[in-house]
């Protein structure tokens, strides 16, 4: 059984359809790219996988563990980094990722800690409050707390967004790192992207998946990415 | 870090002690704490000896302190009890909290005992005023422990109200307005200043009923050494419910 299995999952604020049978699943090892325009459903999607949302129809498994029947199970083998990787801005960043694991119930949180600080070079900013930190430093507290405890399947909304060439560099590179013990889902607007860390592509488009294939094949549909997403969300 | 997803299904006490200890701490990260606990202390006896005179009175009794105790915590409960979810939402932390592997119920109540703990804390502050009396004169030690174990109450039914207005803002400013507005109705209704509104809607019993309903009404017997049923039940279903209506108004987000 793959990591994720997502099946004809549907979602409705009011009157706007914002997912529409949306069905998907990532085996570990792979890195699935989530493009669409804003708006197209992808952070929708994302907190309906996570649990944070309840869907109106379908399921999303998580490790085996369906998000709605069984929420705690499902979330304790997720990691999940929302858009703008919000935090407890007044705790410091040692303090914040201590909370979270006392949370999930790691054993020996402050080990963990440790290790989770060395994996995103935040040990210089370790005894700061997150409220003084660069973007940059934010955007990896976000996703320190998203692997603290190892998780089998990551889903990160717009992990490098703001970040500059080098911060984006680094946050792939960590990524790369663990990509092959996991299943990863990760959204973005910068295409290139694509290319640097997916193994695979689903674009959503007005709360549909529009394309779901190999990275291979869909920088075969041309070679002006920016071109290619235009037609396939059009 | 190992190949082995350490990801455990965490017991449920853990995240629960966690998420208490977090916000207990977190009343104390900023000054708002101090200045919270200087007010209290500040405001409890100075009501107590100016407007109380409990020292004039000349009697070694703690009744005409506790009797302004419905009034601070109409204010200061909704202002520790404004951050509880109004302060996720702002900062975006809530769709953190809830993606981790907590239930809202759990998150719920230990956001509440900490809330509720730091009330608590501000209230032991005050013994050295205990200690005076003792001092002063011969007190009778049991009512001055349910005259504390009821103010603790009633601190707990104005949070149960904070804790609602908190889950229904993303404003810390407009939820302790609103939780404040609320607290300050339910100690007026027990000094019968909504009577002549009532006794239009309703029968005369009824409106006995509805002052029955006021803090100061259910904090009285406390301080005479009463711990009653019917109060007792009072602040703590009171206190219940705003904890359980405000975890629904975040579970249906």
């Amino acid at each position: 059984m793959a990591l994720i299995e997502v099946s004809q999952l549907q979602k409705s604020y009011g009157a706007i359809r914002a997912v529409k049978n949306v069905s998907f699943s990532v085996d570990r090892g792979e890195v699935v790219g989530f493009l669409g325009p804003n708006g197209a459903g992808k952070s929708t999607t994302m907190k309906l996988l996570t649990g944070y949302l309840r869907p109106d129809a379908g399921t999303a498994v998580v490790a085996g563990f369906d998000v709605v029947e069984n929420p705690v199970a499902a979330k304790a083998h997720l990691g999940y980094s929302p858009e703008g990787a919000p935090a407890y801005g007044e705790m410091t960043v040692r303090e914040f990722l201590r909370f979270a694991a006392e949370l999930r119930g790691l054993a020996d949180p402050a080990q963990r800690v440790a290790d989770t600080l060395k994996l995103c070079r935040l040990e210089e900013v370790a005894g700061q409050s997150v409220d003084t930190l660069s973007k940059g430093y934010r955007m990896r507290v976000g996703f320190a707390q998203a692997v603290i405890h190892d998780p089998a399947v990551l889903i990160l909304d717009e992990p490098t967004d703001g970040l500059d060439p080098n911060q984006k560099f680094e946050v792939r590179r960590i990524l790369k790192d663990m990509a092959a013990r996991k299943a990863v889902i990760v959204s973005t607007h910068i295409l290139e992207e694509i290319d640097e860390l997916c193994t695979r592509v689903i674009v959503i488009a007005q709360g549909e998946v529009r394309c779901d294939e190999s990275k291979e094949r869909f920088l075969q549909r041309g070679t002006d990415l920016n071109q290619v997403f235009r037609k396939l969300t059009a | 870090m190992s190949d082995q997803p350490a990801s455990p299904t965490p017991r449920p006490g853990a995240a629960f002690w966690a998420v208490l200890r977090r916000e207990f701490a977190g009343y104390f990260r900023t000054p708002l704490a101090y200045v919270f606990l200087a007010v209290f202390n500040a405001f409890a006896i100075s009501l107590a000896f100016f407007i109380g005179n409990i020292y004039e009175a000349g009697v070694a009794s703690l009744d005409r302190f506790f009797l302004y105790h419905p009034w601070l915590w109409a204010f200061l409960a909704p202002a520790a009890g404004a951050r509880l979810w109004a302060e996720e939402r702002r900062q975006g932390t809530l769709e953190l909290l809830l993606t981790w592997p907590v239930t809202v119920w759990q998150a719920a109540l230990g956001k509440f005992f900490a809330a509720w703990l730091f009330l608590g804390s501000a209230l032991l502050i005050t013994l050295p005023m205990a200690f005076t009396v003792c001092y002063l004169g011969d007190p009778d030690v049991g009512v001055i422990v349910s005259g504390y174990v009821g103010s603790f109450l009633c601190a707990g039914a104005c949070l149960g109200i904070a804790a609602i207005a908190s889950a229904l803002t993303r404003s810390q400013v407009i939820a302790f307005v609103t939780g404040f507005l609320a607290c300050f109705v339910l100690v007026l209704v027990g000094y019968g200043v909504f009577d002549e509104l009532l006794s239009g809607a309703f029968a005369t019993g009824t409106v006995d009923e509805i002052r029955r309903l006021g803090l100061w009404r259910n904090l009285e017997p406390f301080t005479l050494g009463l711990i009653d049923l019917r109060p007792t039940a009072y602040f703590l279903t009171v206190a219940f419910a705003g904890l359980g209506l405000s975890t629904l108004i975040v579970e249906r987000r």
